[in-house]
């Protein structure tokens, strides 16, 4: 076993991009391996329901690109986690597209591929639902019945790192994980080189963000990890980012629901007891991350189901007269259109008006609820089918454009649209149908490893 | 004489942790200004309940971690991130009904 074991970090999601300078310096550090996370649920269901990335196919491409090379020129892996943004059966395909492109470009062609799925057969999950091994995750997650697993366009779960070291072992150069656990690929690489699991599943969690645990942090920078027998080391190999020990710690705070209590797959981090100090101005060590396993061994399950359709309108409002009255004005051209389409059930669309510069942001919580001189006004309708959406839409603007509201001197029109045409049909609209856990018996059953052929 | 949370903070911001929840992340870069907000308990469940219309158990956690020097507050959303009706996809812009509170 080597005395350590750096991983290099390109950015906090492929595609996010990176500074070249400061990647160069990084491969220069000669890493054991290059790991990026490419996944998130922050940008809600839509990519997952629609099978479409979070990232343009360019900046994904333009990203790969550098790692590709990196990673050949160096032999080290590339390990690429939840690629396509939700990991699901389309979006590894884009980033296998993707990744075989450059690869013939390159002309590196036998490169040792691997790709690991994560797609989860309803069949099975309908099955592990009857033997009650599936549970919501917290109190507002959705209620599973086999009805709704049926609408669901799909469903991923976040591997661990069993199937990726297994995956390791086929010696594959680059594996392209479906959906996972984001510190799950940077954990593997460190665990397969001998290193303690807690230290290695803790420095991921660093890392899958890119430079975001430095002052500056940002997600669009490089990171690089080292482990050692008892600790670890980060820093960013570019020298405007500085590690020091509060951002390092107050990091694991950043999208999780707890500060220090981490779930995963099969496995809880507890980092309460961790030490960091600062070794110089740019780097911190870290100790004392602790893990344990958990029995049984669970899964958290995502799924996206379609749940209307939308076309929406964005308009200004500067008269003082309209503003003064506008929720009231809403409310009354609401009442016309229903009034309107009496052929239409009022109960299969919805009109929804969201006024910026009031209480856009923030709704009915909004503290201050004082409009400014002039809103923004972007209003929806939400309908079973697209045309609905659009017939109500078009006669909401229309209704709204022309509405004779109490004390009207603008007796032309009410509302300053920015484009033309006004209506935009957005399309479907989706939900998290399925944000579940659960309990599988081998942490390598759901997640099957293929050898990737260049095409 | 008191001062302003958003004064004390280093990072006072808001984000989704999975789609169900939304949480706060109120960071100090010193020791006095963390140990003052603790001591003036500004952020305890029945401030979180009335600055963001929750009923109390739509309060998931609110934990001091003194070696990171924050305090963490996470709560369930009432409509889920990126649904029909969501208004902040991401949860980034939920932070401000927490600038003004008054610190001893």
């Amino acid at each position: 076993m080597n005395k350590s074991f750096k991983i290099l970090s390109p950015c906090g999601i492929l595609g996010y991009g990176f500074p070249i300078d400061s990647f160069l310096k990084g491969i220069e550090e000669k890493p054991d391996a290059i790991v990026v996370d490419a996944g998130s649920t922050d940008a809600g269901p839509h990519k997952l329901g629609a099978g479409v990335a979070i990232v343009s196919r360019r900046a994904a491409k333009k990203d790969l690109s550098y790692l590709v090379k990196g990673s050949i020129s160096l032999n080290i892996p590339l390990l690429i986690g939840s690629a396509g943004g939700s990991g699901a059966k389309k979006h590894v395909l884009w980033t296998m597209e993707i990744l075989n492109e450059i690869l013939k470009e390159i002309k590196a062609e036998r490169t040792k591929v691997s790709l690991i799925w994560a797609d989860i057969p309803k069949k099975a999950i309908l099955k592990k639902m009857k033997e009650g091994k599936v549970e919501p995750l917290g109190k507002t997650a959705p209620v599973l019945t086999p009805k709704t697993l049926d609408e669901t366009n799909g469903v991923v779960a976040q591997m661990g790192v069993e199937p990726i070291l297994k995956a390791l072992e086929t010696g594959a150069q680059i594996i392209v994980c479906g959906r996972a656990y984001d510190p799950s690929p940077f954990a593997a690489v460190g665990i397969k080189a001998g290193f303690s699991p807690a230290l290695a599943y803790h420095m991921g969690k660093i890392l899958e963000c890119g430079a975001l645990c430095c002052e500056p942090g940002t997600t669009k920078d490089c990171m690089i990890g080292e482990l050692f027998e008892d600790y670890f080391e980060v820093y960013s190999p570019n020298p405007i980012r500085k590690c020091t020990k509060v951002s390092v710690a107050a990091h694991t705070f950043y999208e999780k629901d707890h500060p220090y209590l981490l779930h995963g797959p099969g496995i809880i981090q507890d980092l309460s007891q961790c030490e960091f100090t600062q070794i110089n101005e740019r780097k911190v060590r870290v100790t004392g991350s602790k893990l344990t396993a958990t029995n049984p061994y669970c899964i958290k399950l995502e799924g996206a189901k379609q749940s209307a359709f939308r076309t929406f309108v964005i308009a200004g409002v500067r008269d003082p007269l309209l503003i003064g009255q506008i929720e009231e004005v809403e409310e009354l051209v609401k009442e016309s259109v229903k009034k309107q389409y009496k052929e239409i059930e009022p109960e299969s669309y919805t009109i929804s008006f969201y006024n910026y510069g009031k209480n856009g942001v923030m709704g009915e919580i909004e503290p201050i609820n004082k409009p400014g001189y002039e809103l923004g006004i972007m209003f929806e309708v939400l309908a079973k089918t697209q045309e609905t959406a659009s017939a109500i839409c078009a006669s909401t603007r229309s209704t709204f454009l022309h509405y004779g509201y109490e004390g009207r001197k603008s007796t032309a029109g009410n509302l300053a649209f920015p484009f033309a045409p006004s209506d935009v049909e957005f399309g479907p609209v989706y939900e998290f149908s399925v944000y579940h856990l659960m309990e599988i018996d081998d942490p390598c059953e759901f997640f099957p490893i293929e050898k990737w052929e260049i095409k | 004489m008191s001062e302003k949370l958003v004064d004390l903070a280093k990072v006072l911001r808001s984000k989704n942790s999975g789609p169900f929840q939304i949480t706060l992340d109120i960071l100090f870069d010193n020791k006095e200004a963390y140990d003052r907000v603790v001591k003036a308990d500004v952020i305890n469940e029945e401030t979180i309940m009335k600055l963001y219309h929750l009923e109390r158990k739509n309060i998931c956690c609110i934990v001091f971690f003194e070696k990171a020097l924050g305090i963490k507050v996470t709560y369930n959303r009432k409509i889920a991130s990126g649904g029909c009706f969501d208004r902040d996809v991401y949860g980034a812009q939920q932070q401000s009904p927490l600038f003004d509170l008054e610190v001893e």
